[in-house]
Protein backbone atom coordinates (compact mmCIF):
# COMPACT_ATOMS: atom_id res chain seq x y z
CA UNK A 1 0.00 0.00 0.00
CA UNK A 2 1.51 3.56 -1.20
CA UNK A 3 1.01 6.56 1.47
CA UNK A 4 -2.34 7.90 -0.30
CA UNK A 5 -4.27 4.60 -0.03
CA UNK A 6 -2.56 4.24 3.69
CA UNK A 7 -3.63 7.67 4.63
CA UNK A 8 -7.19 6.98 3.58
CA UNK A 9 -7.73 3.74 5.09
CA UNK A 10 -5.90 4.77 8.32
CA UNK A 11 -8.43 8.29 8.57
CA UNK A 12 -11.61 5.00 8.08
CA UNK A 13 -10.52 2.93 11.33
CA UNK A 14 -8.68 5.40 12.93
CA UNK A 15 -10.72 8.59 12.50
CA UNK A 16 -9.45 10.13 16.04
CA UNK A 17 -6.13 10.14 14.74
CA UNK A 18 -4.46 12.82 13.07
CA UNK A 19 -1.54 12.59 10.21
CA UNK A 20 1.32 14.39 9.45
CA UNK A 21 3.26 13.79 6.38
CA UNK A 22 6.45 15.59 6.60
CA UNK A 23 8.81 12.71 7.32
CA UNK A 24 9.89 10.19 5.43
CA UNK A 25 7.26 8.03 6.53
CA UNK A 26 3.72 9.02 7.24
CA UNK A 27 3.63 9.84 11.37
CA UNK A 28 0.29 8.99 12.94
CA UNK A 29 -0.57 10.91 16.30
CA UNK A 30 -2.07 9.05 19.06
CA UNK A 31 -3.79 10.40 22.39
CA UNK A 32 -2.32 7.57 24.80
CA UNK A 33 -5.87 6.09 25.98
CA UNK A 34 -6.38 4.90 22.85
CA UNK A 35 -3.40 2.94 21.87
CA UNK A 36 -4.44 -0.47 22.40
CA UNK A 37 -7.19 -0.43 20.25
CA UNK A 38 -4.84 1.30 17.47
CA UNK A 39 -2.00 -1.13 17.72
CA UNK A 40 -4.68 -3.53 17.91
CA UNK A 41 -6.15 -2.69 14.59
CA UNK A 42 -2.60 -1.58 13.13
CA UNK A 43 -1.34 -5.33 13.65
CA UNK A 44 -4.53 -7.25 12.92
CA UNK A 45 -6.83 -5.76 10.08
CA UNK A 46 -5.58 -7.12 7.06
CA UNK A 47 -4.92 -4.21 5.18
CA UNK A 48 -2.57 -3.15 7.53
CA UNK A 49 -0.83 -6.33 8.94
CA UNK A 50 2.12 -4.03 10.41
CA UNK A 51 3.34 -6.71 12.17
CA UNK A 52 7.10 -5.71 12.71
CA UNK A 53 8.00 -3.23 15.06
CA UNK A 54 11.41 -2.48 13.91
CA UNK A 55 12.06 0.68 16.21
CA UNK A 56 10.57 1.56 19.47
CA UNK A 57 11.91 4.42 21.85
CA UNK A 58 11.24 7.82 23.91
CA UNK A 59 12.19 11.30 23.52
CA UNK A 60 12.52 13.54 25.94
CA UNK A 61 11.13 17.29 25.01
CA UNK A 62 11.84 19.12 28.22
CA UNK A 63 8.38 20.00 28.31
CA UNK A 64 6.79 16.18 27.34
CA UNK A 65 7.77 12.81 26.06
CA UNK A 66 6.83 11.51 23.17
CA UNK A 67 7.00 7.91 22.51
CA UNK A 68 7.98 6.73 18.89
CA UNK A 69 7.07 3.30 16.97
CA UNK A 70 8.60 2.73 13.76
CA UNK A 71 6.07 -0.12 12.58
CA UNK A 72 6.58 -2.28 9.22
CA UNK A 73 4.54 -4.57 7.31
CA UNK A 74 6.73 -7.87 6.47
CA UNK A 75 3.94 -8.78 3.73
CA UNK A 76 2.93 -5.20 1.95
CA UNK A 77 6.46 -3.49 3.12
CA UNK A 78 4.66 -0.55 3.94
CA UNK A 79 5.68 1.82 6.96
CA UNK A 80 4.08 4.00 9.60
CA UNK A 81 5.67 5.96 12.57
CA UNK A 82 3.11 6.24 15.63
CA UNK A 83 3.70 8.62 17.89
CA UNK A 84 2.11 9.13 21.27
CA UNK A 85 2.52 12.07 23.82
CA UNK A 86 3.00 12.16 27.43
CA UNK A 87 2.71 13.54 30.14
CA UNK A 88 6.37 14.26 31.61
CA UNK A 89 5.38 14.53 35.22
CA UNK A 90 3.82 11.32 35.07
CA UNK A 91 3.97 9.33 31.98
CA UNK A 92 1.81 6.13 31.59
CA UNK A 93 0.94 4.51 28.71
CA UNK A 94 -0.56 1.07 27.94
CA UNK A 95 2.02 -2.08 26.80
CA UNK A 96 2.19 -3.05 23.22
CA UNK A 97 4.42 -6.10 24.13
CA UNK A 98 1.45 -8.81 23.74
CA UNK A 99 1.00 -7.50 20.29
CA UNK A 100 4.72 -7.26 19.12
CA UNK A 101 7.04 -9.33 21.42
CA UNK A 102 9.80 -7.17 21.08
CA UNK A 103 8.76 -4.32 22.80
CA UNK A 104 9.47 -6.35 26.11
CA UNK A 105 12.65 -5.60 26.22
CA UNK A 106 12.38 -1.85 24.64
CA UNK A 107 10.12 -1.05 27.34
CA UNK A 108 11.56 -1.62 29.71
CA UNK A 109 14.69 0.32 28.44
CA UNK A 110 12.39 3.69 28.00
CA UNK A 111 11.29 2.64 31.29
CA UNK A 112 14.63 2.92 33.00
CA UNK A 113 15.77 5.46 31.23
CA UNK A 114 13.01 7.98 30.28
CA UNK A 115 11.05 6.37 33.52
CA UNK A 116 8.31 6.00 31.23
CA UNK A 117 5.58 3.55 33.54
CA UNK A 118 3.99 0.87 31.11
CA UNK A 119 0.52 -0.91 32.30
CA UNK A 120 0.35 -4.18 32.01
CA UNK A 121 3.62 -5.08 31.09
CA UNK A 122 4.07 -8.61 32.15
CA UNK A 123 7.70 -8.06 33.74
CA UNK A 124 8.70 -4.15 34.39
CA UNK A 125 12.12 -4.25 35.94
CA UNK A 126 15.42 -2.47 35.45
CA UNK A 127 17.15 -4.35 32.31
CA UNK A 128 20.62 -2.01 32.03
CA UNK A 129 21.03 0.18 34.88
CA UNK A 130 22.25 -1.89 38.09
CA UNK A 131 20.33 -3.31 40.65
CA UNK A 132 19.28 -0.39 43.58
CA UNK A 133 19.48 2.55 40.95
CA UNK A 134 17.77 5.64 42.78
CA UNK A 135 17.62 9.25 41.15
CA UNK A 136 16.33 10.53 37.91
CA UNK A 137 16.34 8.84 34.82
CA UNK A 138 19.45 8.59 32.90
CA UNK A 139 18.20 9.87 28.91
CA UNK A 140 16.10 12.71 30.00
CA UNK A 141 17.95 15.75 29.21
CA UNK A 142 18.13 16.94 33.07
CA UNK A 143 20.00 14.52 34.24
CA UNK A 144 23.55 15.46 34.97
CA UNK A 145 26.02 13.14 36.58
CA UNK A 146 29.03 14.46 38.04
CA UNK A 147 30.90 11.65 38.90
CA UNK A 148 30.82 9.31 35.61
CA UNK A 149 29.99 12.42 33.15
CA UNK A 150 28.39 10.71 30.00
CA UNK A 151 27.62 14.33 28.30
CA UNK A 152 30.88 15.62 26.90
CA UNK B 1 33.09 11.17 45.01
CA UNK B 2 33.70 7.73 45.17
CA UNK B 3 30.86 5.83 46.07
CA UNK B 4 31.10 1.99 46.83
CA UNK B 5 29.15 -0.34 45.37
CA UNK B 6 26.90 -2.22 47.50
CA UNK B 7 27.07 -6.09 46.35
CA UNK B 8 23.35 -7.59 45.74
CA UNK B 9 22.86 -10.54 46.62
CA UNK B 10 20.31 -13.26 45.46
CA UNK B 11 18.73 -14.86 47.77
CA UNK B 12 18.72 -18.79 47.08
CA UNK B 13 20.90 -18.71 44.11
CA UNK B 14 22.62 -22.25 43.71
CA UNK B 15 20.01 -23.88 46.10
CA UNK B 16 16.56 -25.28 44.64
CA UNK B 17 13.57 -23.20 45.88
CA UNK B 18 10.53 -24.79 47.32
CA UNK B 19 9.33 -25.67 43.76
CA UNK B 20 12.35 -28.10 43.38
CA UNK B 21 13.65 -24.97 40.90
CA UNK B 22 17.19 -24.68 40.72
CA UNK B 23 18.49 -21.25 39.62
CA UNK B 24 22.30 -20.83 38.50
CA UNK B 25 23.79 -17.45 36.74
CA UNK B 26 25.96 -17.49 33.52
CA UNK B 27 28.36 -14.94 33.35
CA UNK B 28 29.03 -11.93 33.67
CA UNK B 29 32.54 -13.26 33.15
CA UNK B 30 32.10 -16.60 30.64
CA UNK B 31 33.28 -17.70 27.76
CA UNK B 32 30.48 -18.79 25.94
CA UNK B 33 28.90 -15.58 26.46
CA UNK B 34 31.93 -13.72 24.26
CA UNK B 35 31.60 -10.54 26.78
CA UNK B 36 30.25 -9.04 29.86
CA UNK B 37 26.63 -10.84 29.78
CA UNK B 38 25.09 -12.44 32.67
CA UNK B 39 22.14 -14.77 32.49
CA UNK B 40 19.90 -15.94 35.30
CA UNK B 41 18.60 -19.10 34.47
CA UNK B 42 16.09 -21.19 35.93
CA UNK B 43 16.35 -24.92 35.93
CA UNK B 44 14.28 -27.70 36.73
CA UNK B 45 16.48 -30.82 35.88
CA UNK B 46 18.09 -30.20 32.69
CA UNK B 47 15.57 -28.35 31.60
CA UNK B 48 15.14 -24.52 31.39
CA UNK B 49 12.26 -23.25 32.96
CA UNK B 50 13.29 -19.58 32.38
CA UNK B 51 16.37 -17.22 30.91
CA UNK B 52 16.70 -13.58 32.18
CA UNK B 53 19.34 -11.73 30.90
CA UNK B 54 21.12 -8.98 32.81
CA UNK B 55 22.67 -5.76 30.87
CA UNK B 56 24.24 -3.54 31.39
CA UNK B 57 27.92 -4.27 32.27
CA UNK B 58 29.58 -2.15 29.77
CA UNK B 59 26.36 0.15 29.15
CA UNK B 60 28.36 3.64 27.77
CA UNK B 61 24.90 5.64 27.14
CA UNK B 62 26.73 6.05 23.72
CA UNK B 63 23.04 7.46 22.66
CA UNK B 64 23.34 10.63 25.35
CA UNK B 65 26.90 10.61 24.60
CA UNK B 66 26.01 11.74 21.20
CA UNK B 67 23.46 14.27 21.93
CA UNK B 68 26.77 16.26 22.96
CA UNK B 69 28.59 15.65 19.79
CA UNK B 70 28.58 17.11 16.23
CA UNK B 71 27.18 15.15 13.10
CA UNK B 72 30.73 14.44 12.14
CA UNK B 73 32.03 13.43 15.22
CA UNK B 74 29.39 10.88 16.71
CA UNK B 75 29.99 8.48 13.93
CA UNK B 76 33.10 7.57 15.62
CA UNK B 77 31.51 6.70 18.32
CA UNK B 78 29.25 3.83 16.38
CA UNK B 79 32.48 2.20 15.71
CA UNK B 80 32.81 1.08 19.16
CA UNK B 81 28.49 -0.76 19.27
CA UNK B 82 29.15 -3.40 17.19
CA UNK B 83 32.99 -3.22 16.91
CA UNK B 84 32.50 -6.51 14.19
CA UNK B 85 30.75 -4.91 11.97
CA UNK B 86 31.99 -1.37 12.78
CA UNK B 87 32.32 -0.23 8.80
CA UNK B 88 28.60 -0.74 8.55
CA UNK B 89 27.83 0.94 12.12
CA UNK B 90 29.37 3.88 10.47
CA UNK B 91 27.83 3.42 6.75
CA UNK B 92 24.29 3.59 8.48
CA UNK B 93 24.87 6.89 10.66
CA UNK B 94 26.94 8.53 7.39
CA UNK B 95 23.71 7.37 5.28
CA UNK B 96 21.60 8.98 7.64
CA UNK B 97 23.19 12.01 8.03
CA UNK B 98 23.60 12.09 4.31
CA UNK B 99 19.95 11.69 3.93
CA UNK B 100 19.80 14.85 6.14
CA UNK B 101 21.93 17.08 4.62
CA UNK B 102 21.03 15.86 0.63
CA UNK B 103 24.43 15.11 0.08
CA UNK B 104 25.40 12.89 -3.15
CA UNK B 105 27.84 10.51 -2.62
CA UNK B 106 30.94 10.02 -5.66
CA UNK B 107 30.13 6.67 -7.75
CA UNK B 108 33.93 5.44 -6.41
CA UNK B 109 33.37 6.19 -2.14
CA UNK B 110 29.88 4.38 -2.73
CA UNK B 111 32.07 1.22 -4.17
CA UNK B 112 34.38 1.44 -1.97
CA UNK B 113 32.04 1.62 1.03
CA UNK B 114 30.42 -1.62 -0.51
CA UNK B 115 33.73 -3.53 -0.66
CA UNK B 116 34.54 -2.34 3.07
CA UNK B 117 31.46 -3.36 4.33
CA UNK B 118 31.47 -7.04 2.37
CA UNK B 119 35.22 -7.65 3.49
CA UNK B 120 34.18 -6.80 7.44
CA UNK B 121 31.08 -8.95 6.93
CA UNK B 122 33.23 -12.11 5.80
CA UNK B 123 35.56 -10.99 8.95
CA UNK B 124 32.30 -11.17 11.06
CA UNK B 125 31.05 -14.28 10.17
CA UNK B 126 34.88 -15.55 9.63
CA UNK B 127 35.04 -15.12 13.76
CA UNK B 128 31.45 -16.16 14.53
CA UNK B 129 32.48 -19.29 12.54
CA UNK B 130 35.66 -19.88 14.51
CA UNK B 131 34.17 -19.07 18.08
CA UNK B 132 30.83 -20.26 17.53
CA UNK B 133 32.21 -24.11 17.05
CA UNK B 134 34.36 -22.92 20.17
CA UNK B 135 32.04 -22.70 22.45
CA UNK B 136 30.22 -26.13 20.75
CA UNK B 137 33.46 -27.59 21.67
CA UNK B 138 35.43 -28.00 18.77
CA UNK B 139 38.88 -26.13 18.76
CA UNK B 140 40.56 -25.96 15.43
CA UNK B 141 38.01 -23.93 13.34
CA UNK B 142 38.97 -21.41 15.80
CA UNK B 143 42.55 -21.17 14.16
CA UNK B 144 41.26 -21.54 10.73
CA UNK B 145 38.71 -18.95 10.94
CA UNK B 146 41.57 -16.61 12.50
CA UNK B 147 44.34 -17.34 9.75
CA UNK B 148 41.97 -16.04 7.00
CA UNK B 149 40.31 -13.21 9.01
CA UNK B 150 43.97 -11.84 9.81
CA UNK B 151 44.11 -10.95 5.78
CA UNK B 152 40.94 -8.87 5.72
CA UNK B 153 42.22 -7.31 9.10
CA UNK B 154 45.67 -6.59 7.74
CA UNK B 155 43.89 -5.21 4.05
CA UNK B 156 41.94 -3.08 6.87
CA UNK B 157 44.85 -1.70 8.55
CA UNK B 158 46.55 -0.62 5.28
CA UNK B 159 43.71 1.51 4.09
CA UNK B 160 41.96 2.44 7.04
CA UNK B 161 44.84 2.59 9.85
CA UNK B 162 43.26 0.75 12.29
CA UNK B 163 42.23 -3.30 12.66
CA UNK B 164 39.02 -3.18 14.27
CA UNK B 165 37.19 -0.11 15.05
CA UNK B 166 38.07 1.89 11.37
CA UNK B 167 36.57 4.77 11.70
CA UNK B 168 37.12 5.77 7.50
CA UNK B 169 33.51 6.52 7.03
CA UNK B 170 32.83 10.43 6.67
CA UNK B 171 29.16 11.91 5.78
CA UNK B 172 29.90 12.27 1.67
CA UNK B 173 32.29 9.29 1.44
CA UNK B 174 35.29 7.95 2.70
CA UNK B 175 38.16 9.39 4.49
CA UNK B 176 40.96 8.89 1.88
CA UNK B 177 41.55 6.78 -1.12
CA UNK B 178 42.24 2.86 -0.75
CA UNK B 179 46.17 1.74 -0.48
CA UNK B 180 47.73 1.10 -3.98
CA UNK B 181 48.12 -2.39 -2.77
CA UNK B 182 44.35 -2.65 -1.89
CA UNK B 183 43.20 -4.29 -5.20
CA UNK B 184 46.15 -7.07 -5.13
CA UNK B 185 45.72 -7.86 -1.13
CA UNK B 186 41.97 -8.29 -2.15
CA UNK B 187 42.64 -10.86 -4.73
CA UNK B 188 44.88 -12.80 -2.84
CA UNK B 189 42.67 -12.63 -0.49
CA UNK B 190 39.32 -13.99 -2.67
CA UNK B 191 41.87 -16.56 -4.22
CA UNK B 192 42.73 -17.98 -0.98
CA UNK B 193 39.58 -17.39 0.78
CA UNK B 194 37.76 -19.76 -2.32
CA UNK B 195 39.49 -23.11 -1.31
CA UNK B 196 39.37 -22.49 2.35
CA UNK B 197 35.77 -21.94 2.38
CA UNK B 198 34.94 -25.23 0.89
CA UNK B 199 37.72 -26.49 3.74
CA UNK B 200 35.22 -24.94 6.03
CA UNK B 201 32.01 -27.09 5.14
CA UNK B 202 34.46 -30.04 4.91
CA UNK B 203 35.67 -29.76 8.53
CA UNK B 204 32.56 -28.44 10.64
CA UNK B 205 29.32 -28.24 8.14
CA UNK B 206 28.83 -32.31 7.75
CA UNK B 207 30.10 -33.23 10.72
CA UNK B 208 27.87 -35.77 12.60
CA UNK B 209 28.40 -34.18 16.39
CA UNK B 210 28.22 -31.12 14.93
CA UNK B 211 24.95 -31.31 13.37
CA UNK B 212 23.59 -33.75 16.13
CA UNK B 213 24.09 -30.51 18.76
CA UNK B 214 22.75 -27.85 15.77
CA UNK B 215 19.85 -29.77 14.27
CA UNK B 216 16.37 -29.34 16.11
CA UNK B 217 17.67 -27.01 19.15
CA UNK B 218 16.63 -23.79 19.39
CA UNK B 219 13.39 -23.77 17.26
CA UNK B 220 11.80 -20.35 16.47
CA UNK B 221 8.86 -19.78 13.77
CA UNK B 222 8.85 -17.29 11.30
CA UNK B 223 6.19 -15.42 13.31
CA UNK B 224 7.89 -15.70 16.37
CA UNK B 225 10.78 -14.40 14.49
CA UNK B 226 8.97 -11.01 13.04
CA UNK B 227 7.06 -10.64 16.42
CA UNK B 228 10.64 -11.05 18.36
CA UNK B 229 11.76 -8.38 16.21
CA UNK B 230 14.44 -10.60 14.95
CA UNK B 231 16.73 -9.71 12.00
CA UNK B 232 20.12 -11.13 9.84
CA UNK B 233 20.68 -14.85 9.91
CA UNK B 234 18.92 -15.83 12.92
CA UNK B 235 15.44 -14.49 11.06
CA UNK B 236 16.92 -15.54 8.09
CA UNK B 237 17.55 -19.12 9.15
CA UNK B 238 13.65 -18.88 9.85
CA UNK B 239 12.51 -18.18 6.46
CA UNK B 240 11.96 -14.13 7.03
CA UNK B 241 12.94 -11.89 4.20
CA UNK B 242 14.69 -9.37 6.04
CA UNK B 243 17.72 -8.39 3.92
CA UNK B 244 17.79 -4.32 4.27
CA UNK B 245 20.42 -4.79 1.62
CA UNK B 246 17.66 -6.44 -0.91
CA UNK B 247 14.35 -5.31 0.66
CA UNK B 248 16.02 -1.34 0.33
CA UNK B 249 18.88 -1.28 -1.18
CA UNK B 250 21.72 1.82 -0.56
CA UNK B 251 24.73 2.68 -2.22
CA UNK B 252 25.33 0.40 -5.36
CA UNK B 253 23.86 -3.07 -4.14
CA UNK B 254 20.81 -2.67 -6.87
CA UNK B 255 23.09 -3.32 -9.12
CA UNK B 256 24.83 -6.12 -7.80
CA UNK B 257 24.10 -9.87 -8.52
CA UNK B 258 23.86 -11.48 -5.31
CA UNK B 259 20.75 -13.96 -3.82
CA UNK B 260 19.47 -13.36 0.07
CA UNK B 261 19.83 -16.66 1.82
CA UNK B 262 16.79 -17.72 4.37
CA UNK B 263 16.44 -21.23 5.64
CA UNK B 264 12.88 -22.20 6.43
CA UNK B 265 14.13 -25.07 9.24
CA UNK B 266 13.94 -22.46 11.63
CA UNK B 267 16.57 -24.13 13.94
CA UNK B 268 20.75 -23.43 14.98
CA UNK B 269 21.74 -25.30 11.86
CA UNK B 270 19.73 -23.53 9.66
CA UNK B 271 20.38 -20.31 11.08
CA UNK B 272 24.11 -21.78 10.96
CA UNK B 273 23.49 -22.33 6.85
CA UNK B 274 22.37 -19.36 6.77
CA UNK B 275 25.58 -17.72 7.55
CA UNK B 276 28.23 -20.13 5.17
CA UNK B 277 26.21 -19.58 2.33
CA UNK B 278 26.06 -15.43 2.80
CA UNK B 279 30.18 -15.67 2.95
CA UNK B 280 30.12 -16.85 -0.50
CA UNK B 281 27.59 -14.11 -1.11
CA UNK B 282 29.66 -11.41 -0.24
CA UNK B 283 32.72 -13.06 -1.37
CA UNK B 284 30.94 -12.98 -4.39
CA UNK B 285 30.00 -9.54 -4.01
CA UNK B 286 33.89 -8.62 -3.29
CA UNK B 287 34.97 -9.86 -6.83
CA UNK B 288 32.20 -8.60 -8.52
CA UNK B 289 33.27 -4.97 -7.69
CA UNK B 290 37.07 -5.08 -6.83
CA UNK B 291 38.16 -4.81 -10.85
CA UNK B 292 35.35 -2.50 -11.23
CA UNK B 293 36.05 0.49 -8.99
CA UNK B 294 34.76 3.81 -10.46
CA UNK B 295 37.73 6.68 -10.90
CA UNK B 296 36.90 10.31 -9.46
CA UNK B 297 36.59 11.89 -6.32
CA UNK B 298 36.32 9.56 -2.46
CA UNK B 299 34.67 12.19 -1.15
CA UNK B 300 31.96 14.60 -1.90
CA UNK B 301 32.31 18.79 -0.68
CA UNK B 302 30.68 18.99 2.26
CA UNK B 303 30.27 22.47 4.66
CA UNK B 304 32.57 22.20 8.13
CA UNK B 305 30.18 22.82 10.23
CA UNK B 306 27.03 20.34 9.47
CA UNK B 307 23.60 21.28 10.18
CA UNK B 308 20.91 19.15 9.95
CA UNK B 309 17.54 21.01 9.13
CA UNK B 310 14.87 20.39 11.50
CA UNK B 311 13.44 16.88 11.37
CA UNK B 312 13.39 13.41 11.77
CA UNK B 313 15.69 11.00 9.73
CA UNK B 314 16.26 6.96 9.93
CA UNK B 315 18.53 4.97 7.92
CA UNK B 316 18.73 0.83 7.69
CA UNK B 317 21.84 -1.01 6.93
CA UNK B 318 22.41 -4.79 7.10
CA UNK B 319 25.14 -5.53 9.54
CA UNK B 320 26.35 -8.86 9.74
CA UNK B 321 23.95 -9.31 12.59
CA UNK B 322 20.97 -7.97 10.94
CA UNK B 323 19.14 -5.31 10.30
CA UNK B 324 20.83 -1.69 12.28
CA UNK B 325 18.91 1.39 12.03
CA UNK B 326 19.52 5.12 13.29
CA UNK B 327 16.95 7.33 14.02
CA UNK B 328 17.96 10.79 14.20
CA UNK B 329 15.86 13.85 15.97
CA UNK B 330 17.36 17.37 14.96
CA UNK B 331 16.53 20.80 16.09
CA UNK B 332 18.57 22.31 13.23
CA UNK B 333 21.54 22.75 15.32
CA UNK B 334 25.06 21.77 15.19
CA UNK B 335 24.44 18.51 17.37
CA UNK B 336 21.31 15.49 17.35
CA UNK B 337 19.00 16.36 19.44
CA UNK B 338 17.97 12.43 20.41
CA UNK B 339 19.32 9.52 18.55
CA UNK B 340 18.45 6.38 18.69
CA UNK B 341 20.40 3.02 17.80
CA UNK B 342 18.05 0.35 16.50
CA UNK B 343 20.45 -2.36 17.23
CA UNK B 344 19.98 -6.25 15.78
CA UNK B 345 21.56 -7.71 18.88
CA UNK B 346 19.41 -6.30 21.46
CA UNK B 347 16.07 -7.46 19.71
CA UNK B 348 17.55 -10.87 18.81
CA UNK B 349 18.89 -11.39 22.46
CA UNK B 350 15.24 -10.78 23.31
CA UNK B 351 14.14 -13.91 21.91
CA UNK B 352 16.73 -16.29 23.75
CA UNK B 353 14.19 -16.85 26.48
CA UNK B 354 11.86 -18.06 24.05
CA UNK B 355 14.16 -20.20 21.94
CA UNK B 356 15.76 -21.76 24.71
CA UNK B 357 13.27 -22.26 27.14
CA UNK B 358 11.69 -26.20 27.33
CA UNK B 359 15.39 -27.16 25.84
CA UNK B 360 18.38 -28.49 27.40
CA UNK B 361 21.14 -26.31 29.37
CA UNK B 362 23.89 -27.62 27.66
CA UNK B 363 21.57 -26.30 24.24
CA UNK B 364 21.82 -22.51 25.26
CA UNK B 365 25.68 -22.39 24.49
CA UNK B 366 24.89 -23.86 21.29
CA UNK B 367 21.60 -21.25 20.47
CA UNK B 368 23.47 -18.15 21.96
CA UNK B 369 26.53 -19.20 19.91
CA UNK B 370 24.10 -19.30 17.12
CA UNK B 371 22.61 -15.99 17.86
CA UNK B 372 25.53 -14.16 17.04
CA UNK B 373 25.73 -11.90 20.30
CA UNK B 374 28.16 -9.15 20.76
CA UNK B 375 27.48 -7.38 23.77
CA UNK B 376 28.56 -3.81 23.52
CA UNK B 377 25.97 -4.13 20.72
CA UNK B 378 23.20 -4.92 22.89
CA UNK B 379 24.43 -2.21 26.03
CA UNK B 380 25.18 0.31 23.64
Amino acid sequence: MNKEELKIKLAEFLPTATLDESGEWLTINIVPSELPSAAEILRNKIEFSFDYLFCQTCIDWKTHLTMVYHLESTTYRHQLVMKIQLDRNKPEVETVSHIWRTAEFNERESYEMFGVNFLNHPDLRLLILPDGWEGKNPMRKDFEDPVNMIKL
Amino acid sequence: MYRETEIVKQPGVGEPDVFGDMVINIGPQHPSTHGVLHLVITLNGETIKKVEPHLGYIHRSIEKMCESLSFRQFIYVTSKMDYLSSHINNHGCCLCVEKGMQIEVPPRAQVIRVLMDELTRLASHQLWWGAGAMDIGALTPFFHAFREREMINDIMEETCGTRLTMNYMVPGGVMADVHPNFQRRVHEFINHFKTKIDEYDELLTGNVIFQNRMKRVGYLSKEDAISYGCTGPTARGSGVNCDIRKLYPYEVYSKLQFDEITETAGDCFARYLVRMKEMRQSLSIVEQLIDNIPEGEVQAKTKAVLKLPKGEYYSRVETARGEFGVYIVSEGGTTPYRIKFRSPGYCNLSALDHMARGGKIGDLVAIMAMIDLVIPDIDR
